[in-house]
Order: C-alpha cells, then structure tokens, then sequence
C-alpha cells in the first residue's frame, strides 16, 4: 500500500473507539464532512441517513464489502488491514438509523478479520451477523446486498419502493464509506475536509492495476492527478494507450498525467471515480478488444431477470467483439449505439446503463481505432 | 402518476404495450419500452389502471409522481 501524502484509512490500525454521539450528531457530521459513498455511486451519506432516521422505524444496515468488480481489492484490504474503523463507522450508523439489525456483508476470506475484531467487540448492545457475499458482479449492488444477508439470492430487485422506505428501512453502506465516517468522528468535519477538493472533499482508495510496476492500493484525495495514483503504484511499465477509471462500470480516460481523479476532472470522459479501480492499458494492448472482453464478462453477469439486459448485453458484447476482431458488417457502429439506447434505464439495477456507458466511452476515447478496425487494422502496436 | 413496470417480474406477453399503445411499443424481443416519458395523461389513466390489471405477471404497475 502507499500513500499520496498523509495516510488516514491506511495509516496504523485502530482499536475500537465510537464516541458518543446522538443520531443527529451523526448525521450532521455527515453533513458537513460532505462524505460521500466509495462504493461507485457516491452519494451523500448525510441524506442517505437522514431518509432512514426520518421513517422512525428501526432499519437494518448493511456494511457492503461484496466488491464484485474483478479489478477492485480495496475493501479486502480494509477490512484486513482497519476492521475496527469499519466495525465503529457501522455503529455509528445504526445510531443514526436506530437500526435493529446490522450486517457486515464479504466474501468469506474478507469476514475472518472482522469476526476476530468482532470478539474485541462482544459487548456491544447491537451485534454485528457476518454474512457472505458470493462472487458474483451484481452481488454488491445494493438490493443485492440486502437480499442476500437474510438468506435470499445476491441478485437485484425492483425499486419501486426504495431500501430506505421499505417496511424495514435498508441502509446499505459500503465498507470506506463507513471507516471514512468513523474518522469524521474521531477528528471532526473540518479536518475530513482539508484533503481532496471544495466540492469532493476527503480521500479515497484506489485499487491502482494493469500495466504499473506494483499494483497496490493507493490512498489519496479527491483530485490527484492520475500520474501521482499511477506512480504511488510504481508509475507505468512502459507506454500506456489509456486508463480504465471507475472499473467495469467505468469509463476510458486519456492516460494523461494531470488530469485531476475527481467527479469533476473525469465528468467531460464520461467517467467517474467510482469505487476507486484505475486500470492502466499498455500501448501495446487493443483498447476495443480489452473492452469487448470486459463487455464480455458484464454480459456474463447478468442476473437473467430483466428481458432487455438479458437480450441486450449478449447482442452488444458480440458485435462489439466482432468490432474488435475485424469482422466487420455494414451499420455495426451504429447498431452497437442503437443497442446501447435500447438497454438504458431498462433494468432494476444500473448494470444495464453502466455497461452501455463503458462501451460509449470506448467508442470514443479509441475512435481512431474504431476506424481503423473498419478497415482490417488496429493503432495498437 | 407514472407508468413503473418491475423489470424482475416482466416477462414480455406484451399485453401493456397492446392496451396502451399511446405510451408504450415492445421492444425486438417483446418487452414494453416507454415511447416518451413514464408519466401517464389524466385521459390515460383508466386505460393504464386495466393495463395494470390485465398484466399476467403482475410487473405492470401505476405509481405516485410524473
């Protein structure tokens, strides 16, 4: 692991600490930390909270740390390395929510660390249950998650009703997003946003892969500049063509030192930070055949429940795959962008549009390969 | 109201799309696709409520907002 500056989530592990704070207190820290989800959606944690409190039903919450996207290590890593920071930032949230029922929800390597920091914690007044999270791409979607910790299939379900406004109110946090509110706690709003920027303050994990020297996860603030995450991991092992940010529900950006690694500095890419996954591609890799192997895989995930993804997903991995593979037919790009319409926002989960997303910023970011692909060639070299 | 269909319960009979015309067409592969916005106009909603109704799977539902 390495640091771009000042470690917090990587610095030295914690024994447990949860102040006590009233739900409000909570929820205000929240508030004006600004913290936002790590898990990919970043959304405001202040409001997620204040929509549960608000049902005055007591809610279950669920520490999400199922991390289905291949390329991410981040929350194993944490959960390894800072349980305690993880298990304090639950607490706090069930404070907040006055939650019942709290779920710490992993794949099975990942929940051996919690259950011995568990054991320091036998006293709390709500326990922590541990459930398993299968392997599964979807299974950390958040209705997943929810499903999945009282014993049913870690698949997506519809959202008519919210998790928040569900008979029993779901909260469902990812892993970071919860270590990071254990530290507003203990050090205060303030100092949470003197890292990152104005308006994305504090830091995030990235799990820094592909072609670097030493992938590792890197911990750094909102904004770094892609060069300073790409060479806390070693720096490139050669010339890259360009990054993959944000995972498999991601984007392509220019593998451009500067840019700022921030909502606001990928927004014009079509990407964001998301859960944290940065990807470098080598020059000597093709950018469409890398992407229509991922496509690939997304469509292999699908959970098989919703018509248009199910039918939707193969067709687009397979033309996108012929793309990449010179077998080339008449209208296929525009077909690839016609399918793309046809599957956005027609699933219970977002797999559906993120994927279609992915392929539209492939198209672009290699657009001079689309090009040559049509005429038998390839730029990567 | 808004037309909200349970995409995990569809299975594409295509009854919605036949009783509701006006709002929504099937895809290639028979499920319902919305042809502009989700809302439903004030003249539409008996139409829609049997929409509802009729659909086998029970994945055609009416919900609060536009």
């Amino acid at each position: 692991m390495t640091t771009v500056a000042e470690p917090r989530l990587l610095g030295e592990p914690v024994e447990a600490y949860v102040p006590k704070l009233d739900p409000k207190q909570v929820i205000d820290l929240a508030r004006q930390a600004g913290l936002t989800g790590r898990g990919g959606a970043g959304f405001p944690v202040g409001r997620k909270l204040a929509a549960v409190a608000a049902t005055g039903r007591p809610a279950m919450v669920i520490a999400n740390g199922a991390e289905g996207e291949p390329g991410s290590e981040k929350d194993r890593y944490l959960l390894t390395h800072q349980p305690h920071l993880v298990l304090d930032g639950l607490q706090l949230v069930a404070r907040a929510c006055h939650a019942s029922a709290l779920f710490l929800y992993a794949p099975p390597a990942a929940l051996e660390p919690v259950r011995r920091a568990l054991w320091d914690r036998r006293r709390e007044a709500v326990s922590v249950r541990l459930a398993p999270a299968p392997s599964t791409f979807v299974a950390g979607e958040a209705s997943a998650a929810a499903a999945a910790v009282v014993g049913g299939g870690a698949i997506p379900a519809d959202k008519m009703v919210r998790l928040a406004k569900r008979e029993m109110p779901t909260l469902v946090q990812n892993v970071e997003t919860l270590a990071h509110l254990a530290l507003v706690a203990r050090h205060g709003a303030e100092w949470f946003r003197t890292r990152g920027t104005q308006d994305e303050p504090g830091t995030f994990l990235a799990t820094v892969g592909g072609a670097v020297v030493n992938p590792q996860v890197v911990e750094a603030g909102y904004g770094v500049p892609l060069g300073e995450l790409l060479a806390a991991a070693g720096g490139p092992s050669g010339p890259l063509s360009a990054v993959l940010v944000g995972g498999y529900h991601g984007g392509w950006v220019p593998a451009d030192p500067e840019l700022p690694v921030s909502r606001a500095g990928l927004d014009s890419y079509g990407a964001t930070p998301g859960a944290g996954v940065v990807t470098a591609l080598p020059a000597s890799s093709c950018g469409l055949r890398e992407t229509a192997r991922i496509v690939e895989y997304l469509a292999g995930q699908v959970s098989g429940q919703c018509g248009p993804c199910l039918n939707g997903l193969p067709r687009m991995a397979s033309a996108l795959s012929d793309l990449a593979h010179h077998r080339i037919w008449l209208g296929m790009t525009s077909e690839v962008d016609r399918l793309r319409g046809l599957v956005t926002g027609r699933g219970a989960c977002h797999h559906p549009d993120a994927t279609a997303r992915l392929i539209g910023s492939a198209m672009r970011m290699f657009h001079e390969d689309v090009t040559a692909h049509l005429k038998g060639e390839c730029v990567a070299r | 109201m808004r037309l909200h269909i349970d995409r995990t319960a569809c299975d594409g009979r295509g009854l919605c799309a036949e009783l509701l015309p006006e709002l929504l067409e099937s895809d290639e592969w028979g499920f319902p696709m919305a042809r502009g916005s989700s809302g439903v106009p004030e003249e539409l909603t008996r139409a829609a409520r049997r929409a509802v109704d009729r659909c086998p799977k029970l994945a055609f539902h009416l919900a609060p907002g536009s």
